[in-house]
């Protein structure tokens, strides 16, 4: 027997009301070990204008590169204390920040790492489904062999990695624009 | 199909049309927000079949909106909006937690951005969640929300919605969708209930009259299964389709 997936609709204007019991904004928590960083942007419509009403959210390996999910079968360590989850609203000029670790490599298809990567998904009036991207780590030894990265047309690989902030070694920078020449890469799978 | 690499399930493909394109003019928000580029299809990893499956081990519920606030009872016709979450293959879906929101029977929502004038009622906030049972059922006592007009096109006017948030196992199966009351004049009218091609996909969001949860002298039953994603089969069902 087989159904059909229920269709999505947009979140609409007014999800602050039903979404915003889960907002974090720390994704790892105090005590879970692993390379403390934030990261801050904005997410941009196609007319250049900042989206106050989006909604991102994170889903991440611990630092071992390991989810806290029953379907990864990979032998590594998980804190208790790790989930990996964070939902964040973008203010009234469209911009967002989080804290949390960095990712450890996540094994790939082909048993090719996949290099430290956040998995969002970006929620907003407008959006008819949600849009998922991802959010690779710069200057990783995986970067140039990741299998996901490597079906991304290379014009547009740099959407998805994250910008070093000038001003703080822990922080980087990424933003998310829907449209326009620097279109952030998103995916269906 | 399964990554022989590491021997994770893969989920299902959406049938065609039974899902929305990301641009669909008549709904003229999306236009400058739905991306140009056509998504990168990429192959389900670790990355897309894990995911917050209980969105952090949250075992409280609030399922009766009518008594939210802790004072008197919400203004407006009762209801009891109850069902299953169910994958793809009819499974039920566990433990999985389902977010709720609506406007107010006058058809408000407590927002600071929700200026239409009509009033709000000090004892509904009109938000909500649970966590599916063993058999994926859930069920929330609330009160039918009203119409609201919006400024997508002269004269527009939601039909009445409830919208709902749900994790599913992993990152693949998330939805977000929006449950829609049989008869609703104002259906054929709205571009967002519209945006999806398949005939039968539309008709899925409007909820059922459900006598048999309907409560007599009290509230009406509405019953809304919800549909997430399903693994693929396996190659021994593949030999039973």
């Amino acid at each position: 027997m087989s159904l059909r997936a229920t269709t999505w609709q947009t979140v609409g204007p007014f999800f602050r009301i039903g979404l915003e019991r889960l907002y974090t904004w720390d994704i790892a928590g105090e005590n879970v070990h692993g390379e403390r960083v934030a990261v801050q942007g904005r997410v941009i419509d196609g007319a250049g204008s900042p989206v106050s009403d989006a909604i991102l959210e994170i889903w991440q390996a611990n630092a071992a590169g390991k989810y806290d999910h029953p379907d990864d079968p990979q032998d590594k360590p998980l804190e208790p204390g790790f989930r990996g989850f964070g939902r964040i609203p973008t203010d009234d000029e469209g911009r967002f920040r989080f804290t949390t670790i960095k990712p450890g490599p996540v094994l790939g298809p082909g048993g090719i790492d996949q290099s430290s990567h956040l998995v969002v998904n970006v929620l907003m009036r407008g959006l008819l489904r949600g849009l998922v991207t991802r959010a690779y780590f710069p200057d990783q030894p995986q970067l140039a062999t990741d299998p996901i990265l490597q079906l991304v047309d290379s014009a547009r690989r740099e959407t998805l990695i994250l910008k070093p902030a000038p001003e703080s070694v822990d922080l980087f920078h990424w933003d998310i624009r829907l449209q326009g020449n620097d279109e952030t890469v998103f995916f269906e799978f | 199909m399964k990554d022989r690499t590491l021997g994770i399930a893969q989920y299902r493909s959406h049938y065609l049309g039974t899902q929305p394109e990301y641009l669909h003019a008549p709904y003229a928000s999306s236009v400058a927000r739905a991306p140009q580029h056509a998504p990168v299809r990429i192959p389900q990893t670790l990355s897309e079949v894990t995911g917050p499956a209980s969105a952090g081990q949250d075992t409280t519920r609030a399922c009766d909106l009518t008594l939210a606030s802790g004072g008197g009872e919400a203004q407006g016709q009762r209801i009891i909006v109850s069902g299953r979450v169910l994958d793809e293959n009819a499974r039920p879906v566990r433990n999985t937690l389902l977010e709720i929101w609506q406007a107010n029977a006058a058809g408000r929502y407590l927002h600071r951005f929700d200026q239409h004038d009509a009033p709000l009622d000090p004892n509904f906030t009109g938000v909500g969640h649970t966590l599916t049972d063993d058999e994926g059922r859930y069920r929330f006592i609330t009160i039918r929300p009203g119409s609201y007009p919006w400024g997508n096109h002269y004269n527009a006017w939601r039909p009445a919605h409830i919208h709902l948030s749900l994790f599913g196992p992993c990152v693949a199966t998330r939805l977000v969708t929006q449950m829609y009351f049989p008869g609703d004049p104002m259906l054929e009218y709205d571009p967002i209930f519209n945006c999806t091609a398949d005939p039968i996909a539309r008709r899925n969001l409007i909820s059922n009259l459900d006598w048999e949860t309907t409560i007599p002298q009290q509230a009406i039953g509405y019953r809304f299964d919800i549909i997430l994603r399903g693994r693929d089969a396996t190659p021994m069902e593949t030999n039973h389709r």
